[in-house]
């Protein structure tokens, strides 16, 4: 490499084109945001009134449980289906196989009204001994499948089936040296699952996994449909009397960008947190 | 005294590929046994027969005296549960090519992590050991080091002791020094070496000639997935009868 002479000052290349751009697209975006705030239609006032009412908050928590509670039981089941799709038992592989091609293959939407309305296919939950006549459980489907439980069921259900991929796709992502080494030790295939594989696993599956919370904090609007008593639920409730529609979406917006803002933030920490021991600290040398 | 392995007409088949194809070896309790051969001859799947990472296709397999995936009571065979399998493990350590350290864990975590799962060894007395071993290997400074954060040197001696810590007796080593920079290797030998002096029976893959000259008592050269020559390392490697050892001897030398 040969250096510059010291008495010649380097001019760096000007990205003229890019200036350009820039400026026209900060422009762009200050003439929409202009435009739409000064709508008489946002009502500022209204907004900040509703934004922490009583019932939005309930809202709010109740879209938060909704979301944490479908998250961990999509995640527990997703292993188990993808551990099932892994192993070498080929009824096991199918079933595991089927249950993924049909929550991954309807809409979410049907998902959550079919079990909105599972009553009208199954008007009694009844649970037998069998071959005797002793009825251990008996009751009308609309009474034990609530609005939230079906909110619940369908979450959950249609997050497993893509969890199960996402897991599958992280042990996949695991070196076969690190279950030959752990088999070799005398670990049992769960030991080495619980303790070697899926803790590696996680560096793969987390990224897409905070991605699913955050689509599934906004999938959770859609049981607004059969009232499933979330934020979005609650926001319709109002602006079904009083006809405020902007306002309201502008709260229930604000309560969602508020929520994945902070839960963006956890998946950095937890990304950092899984994946110990796989970057060299070289003091701030590039990756 | 029964033989640490014992070996009689062993094969093994990938599909229709014969890999093994009637493999007859006796290792001695406290013999270091080095096994050479051109790629593909089988070395490494007659090693992962050996402690059941692959599965015997026919003939019988010894390992202490007992039939390796079986289970005789009663003048019958029983194939082990997989439960069973692993606990047969445990006496067995193995040492791969490419280390297979757990990225996740510390250079102790990763010589703790089986004593306790697998024995149930507490964590203070695990530790203890780990750091014992580690001190052993050289590297009792590195004791919470990440795997990634070690040279492949460093990382195979904790292998080793990773190995070492579930007290086997009886040690297996895949080309421990095959993925190493030359100036790494003599370390690692080190250790080995050590290992041997103490009488641990050692089963060896290696190209390092020098150390099987050295170190085994026996070396076997195997090709197409029979044992070609065996016998003391004066013998097999300078004065081989068999004309394929001598054109592989020509070869690496
Ligand atoms: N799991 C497997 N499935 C199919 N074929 C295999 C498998 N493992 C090994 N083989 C084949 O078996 C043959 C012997 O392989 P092996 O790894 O035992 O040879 P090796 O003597 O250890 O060679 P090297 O010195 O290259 O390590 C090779 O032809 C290889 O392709
Ligand atoms: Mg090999």
């Amino acid at each position: 490499m040969t250096q510059p002479p010291a008495s010649l000052t380097a001019v760096p290349v000007r990205h003229y084109g890019r200036w350009i751009t820039a400026a026209l697209a900060v422009a762009a975006t200050v003439w929409l945001v202009v435009t739409l705030a000064a709508s008489p239609a946002l009502e500022p006032a209204t907004v900040g009134h509703y934004l922490t009412q009583d019932f939005i908050l309930a809202g709010v928590r109740t879209t938060l449980i909704l979301t944490a509670v479908a998250m961990v039981l999509g995640a527990t089941g997703g292993i188990v289906l993808a551990v099932m799709r892994l192993s070498d038992n080929p009824v096991l592989k199918a079933l595991a196989a089927a249950f993924v091609w049909l929550f991954r293959g309807t809409p979410l939407l049907v998902q959550i009204v079919f079990f909105g309305f599972l009553g009208a296919l199954l008007p009694r939950i009844t649970v037998r001994v069998p071959l005797t006549g002793t009825i251990l459980f008996d009751k009308p489907t609309s009474l034990v499948i609530t609005g939230t439980v079906a909110a619940v069921l369908a979450l959950s259900l249609n997050e497993m089936a893509y969890a199960a991929e996402i897991v599958r796709g992280g042990i996949l992502a695991v070196d076969k040296g690190q279950t030959e080494a752990a088999h070799a030790l005398g670990m049992t295939s769960a030991q080495t699952l619980r303790r070697i594989v899926l803790p590696q696993a996680m560096r793969v599956i987390v990224p897409p996994m905070g991605n699913e919370v955050i689509t599934m904090l906004k999938s959770t609007a859609l049981v607004s449909v059969i009232a499933g008593r979330d934020l979005m639920t609650a926001v319709q409730g109002v602006y079904a009397q009083n006809y405020k529609v902007i306002p309201l979406l502008a709260v229930a917006a604000i309560w969602y960008l508020a929520l994945v803002s902070v839960l963006s933030i956890v998946q950095i920490l937890l990304e950092r947190r899984f994946g110990r021991g796989h970057h060299v600290h070289t003091g701030g040398a590039p990756r | 005294m029964t033989a640490m392995i014992h070996a009689e007409q062993v094969t093994k088949s990938f599909g229709h590929h014969e890999v093994l194809r009637g493999i007859d070896l006796t290792v001695e309790a406290g013999e270091v046994c080095c096994l050479l051969g051109p790629s593909g001859s089988g070395k490494s799947t007659f090693l992962r027969c050996v402690n059941h990472l692959e599965t015997v296709s026919s003939g019988r397999l010894r390992v202490d005296g007992q039939l390796v995936g079986y289970r005789e009571s009663h003048g019958r065979l029983h194939e082990l549960r997989p439960r069973e399998i692993a606990a047969r493990r445990r006496d067995i350590g193995m040492v791969f090519q490419r280390f297979n350290l757990f990225p996740h864990l510390s250079a102790a975590a990763n010589i703790m992590e089986a004593p306790m799962r697998v024995r149930g060894v507490s964590k203070t007395d695990a530790r203890q050991q780990a750091l014992a071993l580690l001190d052993r290997v050289g590297l009792a400074d590195r004791a919470e080091a990440y795997p990634a954060t070690l040279s492949g040197g460093q990382q195979q001696r904790v292998a080793i002791a990773r190995a070492l810590a579930m007290r086997p007796k009886l040690m297996l080593f895949d080309e421990p020094t095959s993925a190493l920079d030359p100036e790494l290797v003599g370390d690692v030998l080190d250790v080995m070496r050590s290992l041997a002096a103490e009488g641990m029976t050692m089963v060896v893959v290696t190209h390092e000639m020098g150390f099987a000259r050295e170190v085994a008592d026996t070396v076997v050269f195997m090709d197409g997935g029979v044992v070609v020559e065996a016998g003391q390392p004066g013998q097999v490697l300078v004065a081989p009868r068999e004309e394929r050892t001598r054109g592989f001897l020509a070869k690496v030398l």
